[in-house]
């Protein structure tokens, strides 16, 4: 099963996130910015980091890279994308989700053990989860404070869309403790936190993230 | 030659904590005139001659899709000096 | 002004020069002039002023640093030793490691964001440079009083620096210090360091030869960055004082460097550079003379075909400036389309500037005409030397002990704890790691608080590279031979105590000015005792930095040599955590307590300095890191006993897994008692946790070491319980982690 990982100039966490993809069993696909080629892969990712340095607003200029165009138009039709920090960052800033992330409420950055609640258990990228389940997984961002209008915020609700929530504190000033976010159609996720940095005992704080990348193996193998 | 301004501010009823920490220095300073403080950013594009409608259409266009977020941001376009 | 040309030079001698702003003693200019046979032009003085200032040319520091060359031991592990960018080691499977600490103090006083952000990008180019992938980074910081102004204006900014440039380029900040005392006030230290690996074949060397090949400079465009004094020369007559002045503050771009790096490490797959070099300090200059001078000596420069930020720059600010993120490499005529190529995937600006020549002398030349022709080696390696005065400073007649501490009630023992485990130095540094990625790459086995960073090197054979970086300055004020020695041994045993084997050393060594006798008396002894330590525990130096004038009017800082361990080890899921991980558990201390509070935080926090440090004992702690290694699989937690002693140990690894103990210190058998056992910074000691079934087996390797093991009680609770004072996690918590944040926000 092929699962594309999306390098941008300034992704940091794609040789991670290709890691997960292999150890959850699935057969990772390195994809490069530059080119509108998705190598016949079934599902993408596309990695945290600082792409193009963050320099405009976080994922403002890959947005226009053209392997988004081509993400774009296949997400529209029910291709599965996951979006972690950066990514999420390009996926809003894509209009393939609703709101923006924006500077942590503290101004620092803050990297640290996270607990948050699995709210959304229907989409392919979190079916392998319980709902309600408690899991914690590490966040690093500086611009990780989810916004969005009241409208949007009440039909992100309304329709059950809050992937994941903060749990026991809110570390960034986002609306609502939202961690997480997926589409109408539920095949475009994208989350703040990091679960392709916790998929091993050995060098996260658990391997609660990596249900992530099992589920989409699971839901591709069930389509 | 013209140079044309783009002024991007976040939407008041977004969450500025870089405003709000401008605001909270202030007064330490002693300066206790601010009410309140939002931080944006300025784009100062430089173009040859005084810019025609076409391209100032174009950078309207500019400032929406890429050096703007509508969702949270909002933009003024204006031909500076 | 009139381009400056080495005709001009030869035609009109008397020219004046401001040799002396530029920061040239008068016999140093003679000497120029001597080695030329006529005046320097002004790029030329540019060149030699800036190669020969203490920071780039060692020559205060040079008649001491060959120690660690005389003195070296025998090590196959050194596959590149000091004097190149970075030293090399084997670690086996074919692998190498480099990894070195630098300085950039001055500036992160100057501009602290800044300073510290482009400090960890220098750090970074020096490993890239080598042909390694950088994998980690650490950064050991120092700081004026927590409370003091000053303090509050620098670190804050040091931090977001350290952090917004390293995890911008995606590597794990996965340990160093933050340490405060007024010494650092006005004059903070940021020592970065880097750790990178590669494949040995990969190894790579700042060298310039082969005939008619191509010097190219690659990566950002040169601005006016760092310039500061040297802009002296590109004002109309140096004498009026109208000096364009130039910002000397260098501005980073993580983002560019991040871009530089995948670019390099793809040049270097493809085996296309000869030699490679990065600017950093003194740029241009630096990278050329040195490429030259590591050839064959022949080298000609076009400066100006070096791409500009600003177009005003003079040649002798293009040769002077710092501009961040650039990188020099020679490369044959042949390969130059392909280099071009990848250069262009990553959006990487790349330039022909000039080429390896068959003759001896570096020449620059600008729009056609000749401003420098030197030979290199006398720019880049024969700076002068200097043998500067050393006498033993007076304060060290005028110390006094400690006096030594009575603890006899269980509010005495919990009300000294919690104050001493909140005071800046011990309490909870979290507010600083937290801005830093830790798992990015995720092969971070272990990083801050533990005893050592640890990053995995092979997933598949689980091989991985300990470091850890350690200083205790105020040891190293009362006895800097031995605070030296102290110093790499609790570095080791850091190592060890995770599970890894040290296996090579490198430094930083802080310092006030080398023209203060008692300054030079400080660092002469500080070296002699790091080259001894290193002889008697057979690990070579692979390489270090020295940073002199740090002091603020005629106070130096405390002498503070930061010496970083890295060690190897073979399976990292063996490594040994600092938390105790489970209740039902024995702890251990490994090690004998002395009365020795003289510099330890103890005293600090009680306002005393003492008279002496710790005599190191280096066979028993070779045997105590043998052992470490050996009895590794019975441990179930370690942590090292250093800086406020056993108390800060125990508060350290029961809070981590919130897990309590209860301790029973036998105070009547160690001199100073119970306050000795929980506050004396005796070296040699390690916290261990091991189930009671391991027990004997522990004692049966304990006693083939020859190393005392002390029962200290067990584990389990939800409080500390220390000879019946008691204090709650919730309360030891709150003590520990609320410091920092109440002072920094």
């Amino acid at each position: 099963m092929r699962i594309g990982v999306v390098t941008f100039p300034g992704s940091l966490d794609d040789s991670s996130a290709l890691r997960a993809i292999r150890l959850a069993g699935g057969t990772p696909v390195p994809l490069f910015h530059a080119s509108d080629d998705l190598m016949e892969v079934e599902a993408v990712v596309l990695p945290g980091g600082f792409s193009y340095g963050d320099y405009l607003r976080c994922g403002a200029i890959s947005r226009f890279a053209p392997i988004m165009s081509s993400i774009i138009i296949a997400a529209e039709h029910g291709f599965p994308v996951l979006g972690i920090c950066n990514g999420f960052q390009i996926l809003c800033e894509s209009h393939l989700l609703p709101g923006a992330l924006t500077r942590n409420q503290g101004l620092h950055f803050v990297c640290t053990d996270q607990p948050l609640t699995v709210e959304n258990i229907s989409t392919p990228w979190t079916s392998g989860y319980a709902l309600g389940q408690r899991l914690v997984i590490p966040i690093k961002n500086g611009e990780g404070s989810f916004q969005a209008s009241a409208e949007t915020l009440i039909e992100l609700e309304s329709e059950g869309r809050v992937a994941l929530r903060y749990a026991d504190k809110n570390p960034n000033g986002s609306k609502n403790e939202i961690a997480g976010i997926t589409n109408a159609r539920g095949n475009v996720v994208g989350v703040m936190p990091h679960p392709e940095q916790a998929v091993e005992s050995l060098t996260g704080p658990s391997t609660d993230g990596l249900a992530f990348f099992t589920s989409i193996l699971q839901s591709l193998v069930g389509r | 030659m013209a140079t044309i301004v783009v002024e991007v501010m976040l939407k008041p009823e977004i969450l500025d904590p870089q405003g709000q920490a401008v605001a909270a220095a202030l007064p330490r300073l002693g300066f206790t005139f601010a009410k309140a403080v939002r931080q944006g950013k300025c784009f100062e594009i430089e173009v040859d001659g005084t810019p025609s409608a076409e391209q100032l259409s174009d950078i309207e266009r500019a400032a929406e899709t890429l050096l703007s977020n509508p969702v949270i941001e909002t933009y003024v376009v204006r031909v500076g000096a | 002004m009139a381009l400056d040309t080495v005709a001009i030079a030869s035609e009109q001698p008397n020219t004046l020069q401001p040799w002396r702003e530029l920061g040239l003693k008068e016999d140093e200019y003679s000497r120029i002039k001597e080695i030329l046979g006529r005046r320097p032009t002004a790029s030329e003085l540019a060149m030699y002023s800036v190669m020969w200032s203490e920071h780039c040319s060692y020559k205060s520091s040079k008649v001491h640093l060959k120690q660690f060359g005389e003195k070296a031991p025998h090590s196959d592990a050194l596959l590149v030793g000091i004097g190149e960018n970075a030293g090399v080691v084997d670690i086996g499977q074919g692998y190498a490691v480099t990894f070195k600490i630098e300085s950039h103090n001055h500036p992160s006083f100057v501009e602290p964001y800044q300073g510290a952000a482009t400090g960890v990008g220098g750090i970074v180019r020096d490993i890239l440079t080598m042909g390694a992938r950088p994998i980690a980074v650490m950064d050991p910081l120092r700081f004026g009083l927590a409370d003091a102004p000053d303090t509050r204006r620098v670190l804050p900014g040091i931090v977001a620096g350290v952090g917004g440039y390293g995890n911008c380029l995606g590597l794990p900040n996965i340990g160093g210090e933050v340490v405060f005392d007024e010494t650092y006030a006005g004059n903070p230290l940021v020592n970065a360091l880097c750790v990178g690996v590669m494949r040995h074949e990969d190894i790579k060397l700042a060298t310039a030869h082969g005939t008619g090949n191509l010097v190219v400079l690659f990566g950002a465009k040169t601005g006016g960055d760092g310039i500061g004094g040297v802009s002296v020369l590109a004002s109309e007559t140096f004498a009026s004082g109208k000096a364009a002045k130039r910002p000397s503050v260098q501005v980073g771009d993580p983002f560019a460097e991040k871009v530089l790096i995948e670019c390099s490490l793809e040049i270097f797959a493809e085996d296309l550079v000869i030699g490679i070099q990065d600017l950093g300090g003194a740029g241009l200059s630096c990278a050329t003379s040195e490429l030259a001078s590591a050839g064959s000596g022949g080298m000609s420069i076009q400066l100006d075909k070096v791409p500009l930020r600003d177009p005003s720059l003079s040649p002798e600010e293009i040769l002077m400036s710092e501009s961040q993120e650039r990188m020099c490499a020679i490369i044959e005529p042949a390969k130059l389309s392909r280099f071009m190529k990848i250069c262009k995937k990553w959006d990487v600006t790349a330039t022909v500037i000039g080429e390896v020549t068959a003759g001896k002398h570096l020449e620059i030349t600008f729009n056609g005409e000749l401003i420098v022709d030197v030979p290199p080696r006398t720019v880049a390696h024969d700076g002068p030397v200097y043998n500067r005065p050393i006498a033993k400073p007076a304060y060290l007649d005028s110390l006094v002990p400690t006096e030594l501490p009575t603890l006899d009630t269980p509010d005495a023992i919990k009300a000294e704890l919690l104050s001493l485990i909140a005071a800046p130095n011990i309490a909870d540094k979290s507010w600083v790691t937290d801005q830093y990625d830790r798992y990015v790459q995720g092969n971070s086995v272990l990083a801050q608080p533990e005893d050592s960073g640890m990053v995995r090197i092979d997933e598949q054979t689980h091989l991985g590279v300990a470091i850890s970086t350690d200083a205790n300055a105020r040891w190293s004020y009362l006895d800097p031979y031995n605070g030296a020695k102290l110093a790499l041994l609790e570095s080791c045993r850091n190592i060890a105590t995770t599970g890894a084997k040290p296996l090579a050393v490198t430094n930083c060594l802080n310092f006030g000015s080398p023209e203060d006798p008692g300054v030079m008396w400080q660092f002469a002894e500080t070296v002699r005792g790091l080259a001894d330590i290193c002889l008697e525990m057979g690990l070579p130096v692979t390489g270090g930095n020295v940073s002199f004038y740090n002091q603020t009017g005629a106070v130096a800082i405390l002498p503070t040599p930061v010496i970083g361990v890295l060690g190897v080890i073979q399976d990292v899921r063996a490594r040994t955590k600092m938390g105790i991980p489970s209740a039902g558990l024995q702890l251990i201390q490994i090690g004998n307590t002395g009365d020795n509070f003289s510099g330890s935080e103890w005293a600090h926090l009680h306002g005393q300095m003492g008279d002496h440090a710790p005599t190191p004992d280096v066979g028993t702690e070779v045997r105590l890191i043998e052992l470490l290694l050996e009895a590794q699989p019975l441990f179930e937690s370690a942590h090292d006993l250093s800086d406020g002693g056993l108390a800060a140990a125990l508060t350290e690894a029961t809070l981590r897994n919130n897990i309590g103990a209860t301790i029973g210190l036998p105070g009547e058998f160690i001199p100073g008692g119970v306050a000795a056992a929980l506050f004396a910074e005796t070296p040699g000691r390690v916290l261990i946790a091991v189930d009671p079934i391991n027990l004997s087996a522990l004692e049966v390797l304990a006693a083939k070491y020859e190393i005392p093991l002390h029962a200290l009680g067990s584990t389990g609770g939800d409080a500390l319980v220390i000879n019946h004072a008691s204090i709650s996690l919730t309360e030891l918590r709150a003590a520990y982690t609320e410091t920092l944040p109440r002072l920094f926000g």
